[in-house]
């Protein structure tokens, strides 16, 4: 091994000694990021390559008259322009809900949606050429907010059967009326949860090259190739057998690349139009008004509670504002109830909610999908009520644990449950018992907890087909070569698959060669979306490396005539389990056992339990997983009562992921969800105009103007934390292993988002007694808060206490 | 088209893509290599170093100085590349990630980021990488070589990182300056003296 970068990421360092699962070690593709070598789609570039750019709409809705491309046709230098008519068919990542087409062709739904584009010699005759696309537009009404569009007989989606509703989901488990009867304490509430984006640092490429033979290959900094790779069949009349799809490494997605965008439809045309490879780069602007990010949540929840602290009763209604297309959308509405009646045990419970189409970019998948937003909500009620019922916030959670091996109200099997173990790392960790209620008035703790899920059980259109498969290679020289529709969005699963695999067949991480995502090349895993691929993935490339493990064993054990039982492999060698001494090269082994069985090559896939994992009704599978990860947050906060600045110093964040493979990415994972949690709460905003203001304040309906622009659509504007706005994250690792996972692994990376901004919120309250139930946290409301508290307190008569905490 | 998205020129005005645009010859050292290259005059150092010479290391996250993905160095300092004029660079030395290694060794920086896992989907970190040096290469220098981990994010807080928390490049880039600080004082110190600990370099 050279004395490089990529040896020492490579190495692995404590953990059990032989074994590579649960050692300290790098990725094993860190050497190419460190020199810069790691090909990102766009550092990726054809012979005759063209650029392409696309005509966006300034209108929020507006009917397409007419489009004339003549013009742009005209200009030197531009092969090719199309639009919407030549891509009709209708698509939506869910099979259910298509209601996107990749050039919009008969109206624009947002300011940005694409209705043409363009392939030129260069970026910069492609967007000039874009200037000269004239489309003739009918301005409508811009319905920029969910009541808006509620209202309005105006149908954003013509054919859509509910108005402007994309899907409404009512479920009721349990009497909720009667436990809220029978509550010592109802804490009601409205919740507010704004938007916010991924913001990827690496903005959405795609490529498009059809070969001689009429093969289409598309590169794209994609999440989900399986999913892109069949509606671009569907999308462009293909069969699928004629598309390759390859994910080159993606420079960030977090639920922002997790569907098939209008780049990659129309790089694929235009290069078949035209027959040379055609390159279309979104610019810093386009990332955003791609979107597909947290949907903002108006949130009406009632909780009762018995005088001890347990939840007798939830009952949840809440307002999605879906954006202009459904994306996700029907998954999120589920999501937004099926996946909160866990960690606790709710009494009875029941929640409405209903998505509505608005004349923005469309809302979907980011980070914790669905259910961030009511978890925020629940979690801060828990608090209200520990105050109420004088009861410590932990010990309150405690109280409604819903334990391992359960089950929840809406019929979801949890396997492993190490949530009560997380609950004492961050009590004991932040000093909790000492320090709460002790901290000199502006500073306080809170606390959170929340469960996710590793992937869910159904794949997103019917299938029976497994949800991942691997392909394994041995070779002569001790190298093992994996074969993975894995998506690496910077997650690290290639790192995890060659873990498991180096760890099973004995051999050192940097003797595993990952190939992944490439339709041609790998077999089929469905993407990294869900928190599934170290369950999914993972569990099938076990199955593969076990299958070769075996065999090396068997020949190695005819060699030395005793049994394969006998044989361990590990530490680049086989040798005799009861005599170490004895041991022969890992490479001899495979040599050993290519000459007794032929060609190594093994295949492993995996697919969800199908008994006894949900609930029989109607909805029932969504938010239906097989493993289910646990997590709980302490925040501590200090807050300007000047300013109304708050600044959080620390956040301690137990995750229960069942088995930290990798433990070094464990942590990054935990730290990365934290910042991404913590910096939506508080700074980061993705927000649109809302309709008819202008900047006189006064209202001109409709017309050109600014009804549903971004307000906030570079990196300068969209305020993501730097180094210098984040506070010390302690990312804490609790294994609770789950039968169901590999090695007992469950996902690490989208739950450790999630109780971080309710703990956030409840820090706020013990440090100045200001209740944040609208998100985002803003110094205005911090100081409004803090004026209603003195108003309060002067018409009590009474002087303010020193600090809230404890007092109720 | 008012609010349009569009890119180029916002005036309204369909802007000239076809003129013929002039082309300058920029001659400077590039990671250390005597280089001469034509590019159209208005392209940037980011434009030249991706395109015209193929270094594609160096990023390019906004094209608008907001991310700091498309650092490199310029005679040294930290500089946004996509802010640069490729002329700029004339008679100057450009370093970038590719040029980070020394002598076919790995930059401590480069070793420490891959082991401590301070890269998740890696786009941030060539631009990380290059901020971080240029500050090492001050503070192997520095009078008074103190610095405390917000010392390293205020190095840093021209990168964004949407992945990692910025904790474990904290953790890296600390590491490194340590390491580099321990050396330092070894070769400062008189044989077999210890430092005394007013003369600590380093906050505990
Ligand atoms: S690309 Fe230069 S600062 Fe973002
Ligand atoms: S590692 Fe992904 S942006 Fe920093």
């Amino acid at each position: 091994m050279s004395a490089g970068v990529g040896g020492s990421a490579g190495q692995t360092v404590g953990g059990t000694p032989g074994r590579i699962v649960g050692g300290r070690h790098g990725k094993i593709d860190a050497i190419d990021a460190m020199v810069g070598a790691t090909k990102y789609t766009d550092d990726l570039s054809l012979p005759r390559m063209l650029h392409a750019k696309l005509v966006r709409s300034p209108y929020a809705h507006a009917r397409i008259v007419r489009i004339d491309t003549s013009r742009a046709e005209a200009l030197e230098g531009v092969h090719a322009v199309i639009t919407g008519a030549d891509m009709p068919e209708r698509y939506g990542v869910i099979p259910w809900t298509p209601d996107e087409q990749a050039l919009a062709a008969d109206k624009a739904r947002f300011v940005g949606d694409a209705v043409a584009a363009v392939a030129a010699v260069s970026e910069e005759v492609a967007a000039a050429a874009c200037q000269l696309v004239h489309v003739q537009w009918e301005v409508l009404p811009a319905l920029t907010t969910p009541a808006a569009a509620l209202a309005s007989p105006l149908r954003i989606h013509e054919a859509n059967k509910h108005g402007n509703v994309t899907k409404h989901v009512h479920l009721d488990f349990g009497d909720v009326d009667a436990g809220l009867r029978d509550a010592a304490l109802v804490v009601e509430g409205h919740y507010g949860f704004h938007g916010s984006t991924h913001a990827p640092l690496e903005p959405h490429c795609a490529i498009g090259w059809q070969d001689a033979a009429g093969l289409l290959t598309v590169w794209s900094s994609t999440q989900v190739p399986h999913y892109l790779h069949r509606e671009l069949a569907k999308v462009l009349g293909l069969p699928a057998h004629r598309i390759r799809v390859i994910q080159p490494a993606v420079g960030g997605a977090f639920g922002g690349k997790s569907e098939p965008f209008d780049l990659e439809f129309a790089a694929a045309l235009l290069a078949i139009r035209t027959g040379r490879p055609v390159k279309l780069l979104y610019t810093r602007e386009e990332v955003f008004l791609a979107h597909r990010g947290r949907h903002p949540f108006d949130m009406h929840y009632r909780t009762g509670f018995a005088a001890d602290g347990r939840i007798l009763a939830v009952d949840a209604k809440s307002v999605l504002d879906g954006g202009a297309y459904s994306s996700f959308g029907l998954v999120t509405t589920y999501y937004s109830g099926q996946l909160l009646a866990s960690p606790y045990v709710f009494g009875a419970y029941r929640f409405d909610s209903t998505r509505v189409y608005t004349n923005k970019p469309a809302c979907g998948p980011k980070r914790g999908h669905g259910s961030v937003q009511p978890r925020f909500a629940i979690e801060v009620q828990l608090d209200k009520a520990a105050r109420a019922l004088a009861i410590d916030p932990i010990e309150l959670r405690r109280r409604n644990f819903i334990g391992a091996d359960s089950r929840t109200i809406n019929g979801f099997h949890v396997g492993s449950n190490g949530f009560l173990e997380c609950l004492d790392k961050v009590e004991e960790a932040s000093g909790w018992r000492a320090r709460r209620g002790h901290l000199p008035r502006g500073r306080g703790l809170g606390v959170a907890g929340s469960t996710y899920i590793s992937g869910t059980n159904y794949c997103i259109y019917p299938s029976d087909l497994p949800q991942s498969g691997v392909q394994l290679c041995l070779d002569r020289s001790g190298r093992v070569r994996v074969f993975a529709g894995t998506s690496d969005i910077g997650q690290g699963s290639t790192t995890m698959l060659a873990t498991l695999v180096a760890d099973e067949l004995g051999v050192a991480l940097d003797d595993v060669r990952v190939l992944a995502a490439d339709t041609d090349l790998t077999p089929v895993d469905l993407g990294a979306y869900s928190s599934r691929i170290t369950l999914m993935a993972g569990n099938a490339a076990l199955v593969a490396a076990r299958d070769l493990s075996g065999k090396v064993k068997a020949a190695v054990a005819e060699k030395w005539q005793c049994a394969a039982r006998d044989i361990v492999l590990c530490d680049r060698r086989a040798q005799r389990l009861d005599d170490p001494a004895v041991h022969v090269s890992i490479q001899q082994a495979f040599q050993w056992a290519e000459a007794k069985f032929g060609t190594l090559g093994s295949v492993g896939s995996y697919d969800t339990p199908r008994q006894d994992v949900h609930g029989d009704y109607r909805g029932g599978t969504i938010g239906a997983s097989p493993a289910y990860s646990f997590t709980a947050h302490v925040v501590e906060v200090e807050v300007d009562e000047e300013t109304g600045d708050v600044r959080v110093l620390h956040c301690w964040c137990a995750h229960d992921c069942g088995k930290a493979l990798s433990p070094v990415l464990v942590e990054g994972q935990i730290e990365g969800s934290v910042y991404m949690g913590l910096a939506e709460a508080l700074l980061e905003h993705h927000e649109a105009m809302p309709s008819g203001l202008r900047d006189d304040g006064r209202r001109r309906d409709p017309g050109p103007g600014r009804d549903g622009l971004l307000m906030a659509s570079s990196l300068l504007d969209y305020r993501m934390p730097t180094a210098l706005d984040v506070g010390e994250f302690h990312a804490l690792i609790v294994e609770h292993p789950d039968p169901r996972g590999p090695h007992g692994a469950k996902e690490a990376g989208e739950g450790p988002l999630h109780s971080a901004i309710p703990a956030l919120c409840n820090a706020i309250f013990d440090a100045v007694g200001v209740r944040i139930d609208e998100l985002p946290v803003t110094p205005a409301k911090i100081l409004a808060g803090l004026r209603a508290q003195r108003a309060a307190a002067a018409n009590a008569h009474r002087p303010m206490p020193a600090t809230p905490t404890g007092s109720q | 088209m008012p609010g349009a998205p569009h890119h180029g020129n916002r005036d309204g005005a369909p802007l000239d893509a076809t003129r013929a645009r002039r082309i300058a010859i920029v001659r400077f050292h590039l990671n250390g290599e005597p280089t001469a290259v034509a590019v159209p005059v208005h392209w940037t150092l980011l434009e030249l170093v991706r395109y015209t010479v193929g270094l594609t290391g160096t990023k390019q996250g906004c094209d608008k100085g907001d991310c700091g993905t498309c650092t490199v160095r310029l005679d040294g300092d930290p500089v946004l590349s996509c802010l640069t004029l490729a002329v700029e660079a004339e008679g100057r030395a450009v370093e970038t990630v590719e040029g980070l290694g020394v002598g076919g060794e790995a930059h401590p920086l480069q070793d420490a980021f891959a082991r401590l896992g301070a890269a998740q989907c890696g786009f941030c970190t060539p631009g990380m990488l290059m901020s971080a040096s240029a500050w090492l290469d001050v503070l192997a220098l520095a009078d008074d070589p103190t610095f405390d981990r917000a010392t390293i994010a205020r190095v840093l807080g021209g990168n964004l990182c949407r992945c990692t928390g910025y904790t474990k490049i904290i953790d890296a880039v600390e590491a490194v300056a340590r390491e580099l600080l321990a050396r330092r004082e070894e070769s400062d110190a008189p044989v077999g003296a210890d430092a005394p600990d007013s003369q600590r370099a380093v906050a505990p």
